[in-house]
């Protein structure tokens, strides 16, 4: 049984069809690479994944929940999956330690103390145990990033989606950000990455999803399909970003 | 002919200020409660809440304040409710008041960017959660300003009840300067008085902007 299960999934915006009868499953332990030009439906397909966006037809489920837009709905399911975005969307009027215990606290009812404990271990995880007091706006936006998948992990999610997480960071900051995540990686951590980082997908990721005009155009082995590409897209693709 | 010093006009004009001073706070509590209501129901989404509170802005800021309290005293009376000058003047400034600082707190909710929204979503926040822990208390930081600054406004509209007949500064002037035949020193000890109210209101708002300003 597989944690996601995305079956024939269609999603408008309007008149525009921006995915195109997605099939897709997703084992416990995978990392997940979905690559593909911009417009390709991939940050879409992974803003379905956890109700942050209605599609039409088809049927995701997450950890045997069914995927809906419905409040109700998102609020079960985001005890299993955590979101880290592009922008960090971190609480600006919170402190670091704030911004991870909010949810642990109100959503999950545990006590202050408990919440302080799981915050300061996440943030020790992230290699930033020394920055609970701090405000988000005082740190680098690697470390904001950083952050982020702490409060994301202390929701003890069995999924986590990131949204092109280093692609508003300097170049310099990134690695940071990808040793985080190839450490939750070897922890066991399901990650489904919409992502431009091609290294990273290639030799962290387990499989890569190259998505084109709403379409799985090719799926396979992260290793395989960046050597041996099948379609000219994927070609052409491979070619311009390596 | 009873004959008035200075210390008699500016003795009535403070005890007049008193009036003033209280329909100015009774408007901006009523217009501070009012606002919220809607503030919250325009949060909803519910297109025909939305649309009913734009009507509302629309009406209450494209019409003058001294129409909508004659209609508050003169038209509430022909319909057979009687109303007091006091209740009048509070009723037409709390709707008033309301109309505007909703579209100043809609401002501010709306710059806040749409990603806090969603990474609340994203942890399991309700939307009264996300609100209370989220958005209200980065909103009010931003809102604070404006709306004092707003208050000013409200302190100069009060002086719109002297026309239908409430006792307040202005209306307080009025009668001393029919009683003195001074206008220039009556109004210019009402003027100063008002300016004695607004200016500390005024000056809040500025520094209040500026401490958020840089904070940012």
């Amino acid at each position: 049984m597989s944690l996601v299960n995305i079956h024939e999934v269609h999603k408008y915006y309007g008149d525009l069809h921006v995915l195109k009868g997605i099939n897709l499953n997703i084992k416990a332990g995978e990392v997940i690479s979905i690559i593909g030009r911009s417009g390709s439906g991939k940050s879409t397909l992974l803003r379905c994944m956890n109700g942050l966006e209605k599609y039409q037809k088809g049927g995701i489920t997450v950890d045997g929940k069914e995927v809906t837009t419905e409040e109700i709905q998102v609020r079960i399911l985001a005890r299993s999956v955590g979101m880290i975005f592009q922008s960090f969307n971190l609480f600006p009027h919170l402190t670091v330690g704030e911004n991870i215990m909010l949810a642990p606290t109100i959503v999950l009812k545990k006590s202050k103390q408990e919440a302080q404990e799981t915050a300061k271990a996440m943030l020790d995880k992230v290699g930033l145990a020394d920055k609970f007091d701090s405000f988000p706006e005082k740190l680098s936006g690697g470390q904001q990033q950083r952050v982020a998948i702490a409060r994301a992990l202390a929701m003890n999610p069995k999924v986590l989606l990131c949204d092109e997480i280093t692609s508003a960071l300097d170049p310099e900051l990134v690695g940071d950000v990808l040793k985080v995540l190839e450490q939750l990686a070897k922890e066991g951590m399901t990650l489904v990455l919409v992502t431009h980082e091609m290294n990273f997908a290639r030799d962290v990721g387990d499989r890569v999803v190259f998505m084109h005009q709403g379409k799985v155009w090719e799926e396979g082995p992260a290793k395989e399909v960046f050597a041996n590409p099948q379609t000219d897209e994927l070609k052409n693709f491979v070619n311009s970003v390596l | 002919m009873i004959e008035f010093s200075n210390y008699d006009i500016i003795r009535n004009l403070l005890i007049a200020t008193q009036w003033t001073v209280l329909l100015s706070l009774a408007a901006f509590a009523g217009g501070i409660s009012v606002a919220l209501c809607l503030t919250a129901a325009r949060l909803t989404k519910n297109p025909a809440l939305a649309g009913l509170i734009k009507l509302y802005v629309e009406v209450f800021q494209g019409t003058p304040l001294l129409m909508q309290m004659f209609l508050c005293f003169f038209g509430l009376s022909l319909v057979g409710l009687n109303i007091s000058a006091w209740n009048a003047a509070v009723l037409s400034l709390t709707l008033f008041t309301s109309a505007f600082l909703v579209e100043i707190w809609r401002g501010c909710i709306d710059t806040l960017p749409k990603g806090q929204w969603e990474a609340s979503r994203c942890l399991g926040l309700s939307f009264l959660q996300t609100l209370r822990y989220v958005v209200l208390p980065q909103a009010f930081k931003v809102a604070l300003a404006p709306s004092i600054g707003f208050s000013v406004q409200v302190v100069k509209g009060t002086a719109l009840a002297s026309v239908i007949g409430f006792v307040e500064l202005t209306k307080a002037g009025t009668m001393l300067n029919n009683a003195t035949f001074e206008p220039f020193k009556v109004f210019a000890f009402v003027a100063l008085i008002y300016f004695a109210l607004c200016y500390p209101l005024s000056l809040t708002s500025k520094i209040l902007e500026k401490k958020f300003n840089v904070s940012r």
